[in-house]
């Protein structure tokens, strides 16, 4: 019996604004507790909440990025429910009319297949505070300090597959928000932070199975293991008879797996209703307008524009643009390398990112400029150094030991460009190699290659991978027919 | 529209009220006298009226995005029966 899974995402960004969403606390992070929670916050009798028109704005450019619905008119109402670090009783967020409607994104899986998820809609609302359970002597301490900050909820439609697929619909969110600039997207910091929505049905069905929500599913990592282990966890209860229950789990990462936080037999009632401290919003067209010059080319146009102008592979293009620093970095690249598109990708994808990997620093970081890239790339290309030594210069110039001519100037790095000079090695090499030389000229015709890049290692040993090699290649061929 | 007393039970829970004996059945008799009034307004045609969101016909008014907010937090944390390092206390709560 094979079964499908269906998965919904609701993801939740904070937004890059210096204040709250309501009111002029600074949203800092890290702050002594309680510091910058402002009356509004708090919720003290005689305060009104003043939206923030950043926060707006930012919501609005997400949903043009989306290409969603965005009707200019939306209401903020309340959702009740009782917890300490709610101080107003009550999150004001968004219900029946939210910011923004109906839109969609496409991701390229690892395969290369695309596929269109919708979202639902987005909707603005504040962040509560946060409750500190260690460290109070059996109480718990409350710092609101992020009560009111700027949160924007992404609510997909059940339109994903796998993990794979939300781990894909995830990284795209997290690149258009960073491409908008409207948040870091840091889900260490939950600046990001994802609840998944797993069912499981038979393979033809159309009717949805009894859900599970999975809450804080906070790295990318963790989003795949968790709704994969879930899809299974629903599998083997279904195929041994038994029944999903609509609940809220909880994943941990150590041991992998979900476990029941709290069932909804109680379903949350949060009593809605619009909040009477703020009136409707209305966004006008020239609003959009505004917002729709300012909007930065997006991820999807970039992949096409690499793809068609650099003519570079949908795979690199793919991994060039999914960060908007990186794309940038790559056609600075380009162009201190004199339009050379192909190796300024495979020297970005493979070394600089690989390097960035290792020494896990971003690309903002990286300690090679795309001038200095650029110029190793045109000394390859002008035949100054090998690719190998290339990667030998890029290292010094990574390592603060100057520009790439310097480098190769002094470390004496160039390739051998005197075919007298180069001639005499390989002569030397035969000489002193005489025995491969015998058993070279003796082997049969289809052995010979392999014992051929003997001599070739052996040039390039003695010229300390200075030996150009398409020229030391002709030149122990030359030697070795005589 | 009617409800019944479980009904009541069950929102006092959810407002965290707490009903002495014999409330629930004061409260069910008013309750539904409201909801009398509402059923009546329920009837009104409203065919081709927009929802009103707010009694006010206003569009609500932006602020910009700047910290003008001072740290009160001497001030909030006086208000608190118990508060240390800064943090108001509470009964410890974990799910």
């Amino acid at each position: 019996m094979s079964w499908e899974a269906v998965i919904g995402l609701e993801v939740h960004v904070q937004l890059a604004a210096d204040s709250k969403i309501f009111s002029g606390a600074s949203t800092r992070f890290g702050s002594e507790p309680n510091s910058q929670a402002s009356l509004v916050d708090l919720g003290m009798p005689g305060t009104l909440p003043v939206l923030n028109e950043k926060v707006l704005d930012m919501a609005l450019l997400f949903g043009l990025a989306i290409d969603a619905e965005v009707t200019g008119h939306s209401v903020f109402a309340r959702k009740n429910y009782f917890y300490p670090d709610l101080p107003k009783g009550y999150q004001t967020s968004q219900f029946d009319h939210p910011v923004v409607g109906k839109g969609h994104l496409r991701i390229v899986l690892d395969d290369g297949t695309e596929k269109t998820l919708g979202i639902t809609r987005a909707h603005l609302e504040e962040d509560a505070g946060k409750s500190l359970h260690e460290g109070f002597g059996g109480m718990t301490g409350i710092d609101l300090n992020r009560a009111g900050t700027p949160l924007l909820e992404i609510v997909s439609e059940p339109d994903m597959r796998s993990g794979t697929e939300a781990v894909a619909y995830l990284k795209k969110l997290h690149s258009i928000v960073r491409y908008l600039g409207i948040s870091d997207g840091n889900m260490a910091e939950g600046s990001m932070r994802c609840d998944a929505n797993v069912s499981v049905r038979r393979s033809g069905e159309t009717a949805f199975g009894h859900r599970t929500e999975i809450k804080n599913v906070n790295s990318f990592r963790f989003v795949d293991k968790a709704i994969n282990h879930e899809i299974e966890r629903q599998i083997d209860v279904l195929e041994d008879g038994g029944r999903i229950e609509q609940e809220t789990r909880l994943y941990d990462a150590d041991k992998n797996e979900t476990r029941s936080m709290r069932t909804k037999e109680e379903a949350d009632d949060y009593r809605y209703f619009p909040c009477p401290d703020l009136l409707p919003v209305r966004v006008t067209d020239d609003d959009l307008q505004r917002l729709r010059a300012d909007m930065p080319e997006l991820p999807d146009s970039k992949r096409a524009r690499f793809v068609h102008d650099y003519e570079l592979s949908a795979y690199d293009a793919h991994v060039l643009v999914a960060e908007r620093a990186v794309a940038e970095y790559f056609e600075a690249t380009v162009s201190a390398a004199g339009g050379e598109a192909k190796l300024s990708a495979n020297w970005i994808t493979s070394e600089l990112l690989g390097m960035l990997n290792r020494e896990e620093l971003s690309i903002e970081h990286a300690r090679i400029t795309p001038q200095q890239l650029g110029t190793i790339i045109r000394r390859i290309q002008d035949g100054t150094i090998s690719s190998k030594i290339a990667k030998q210069v890029f290292e010094a110039v990574w390592n603060d030991e100057g520009d790439p001519d310097t480098v190769i100037e002094q470390q004496g790095l160039k390739q051998m460009s005197d075919s007298g000079e180069l001639e005499a090695i390989v002569e030397q090499v035969l000489a002193d190699n005489a025995e491969q030389v015998e058993a070279y000229k003796a082997a049969e015709p289809k052995k010979r290659k392999k014992m051929f890049g003997f001599f070739v290692g052996q040039v390039m040993k003695a010229t300390g991978g200075k030996a150009n090699p398409q020229q030391a290649n002709a030149l122990i061929e030359q030697k070795l027919e005589q | 529209m009617a409800i019944d007393h479980t009904t009541v039970e069950r929102t006092a829970h959810l407002a965290r009220i707490r009903l002495e004996d014999g409330d629930a059945e004061d409260l069910y008799g008013r309750l539904n006298e409201i909801l009398g009034l509402v059923d009546q307004l329920q009837q009104a045609d409203v065919d081709g009226i927009e929802p009103m969101a707010h009694p006010l016909d206003l569009d609500q008014p932006l602020r910009p995005d700047e910290v003008t907010a001072s740290d009160n937090r001497d001030k909030i944390l006086r208000l608190a029966p118990a508060e240390e390092d800064g943090c108001f206390l509470v009964p410890r709560v974990i799910e």
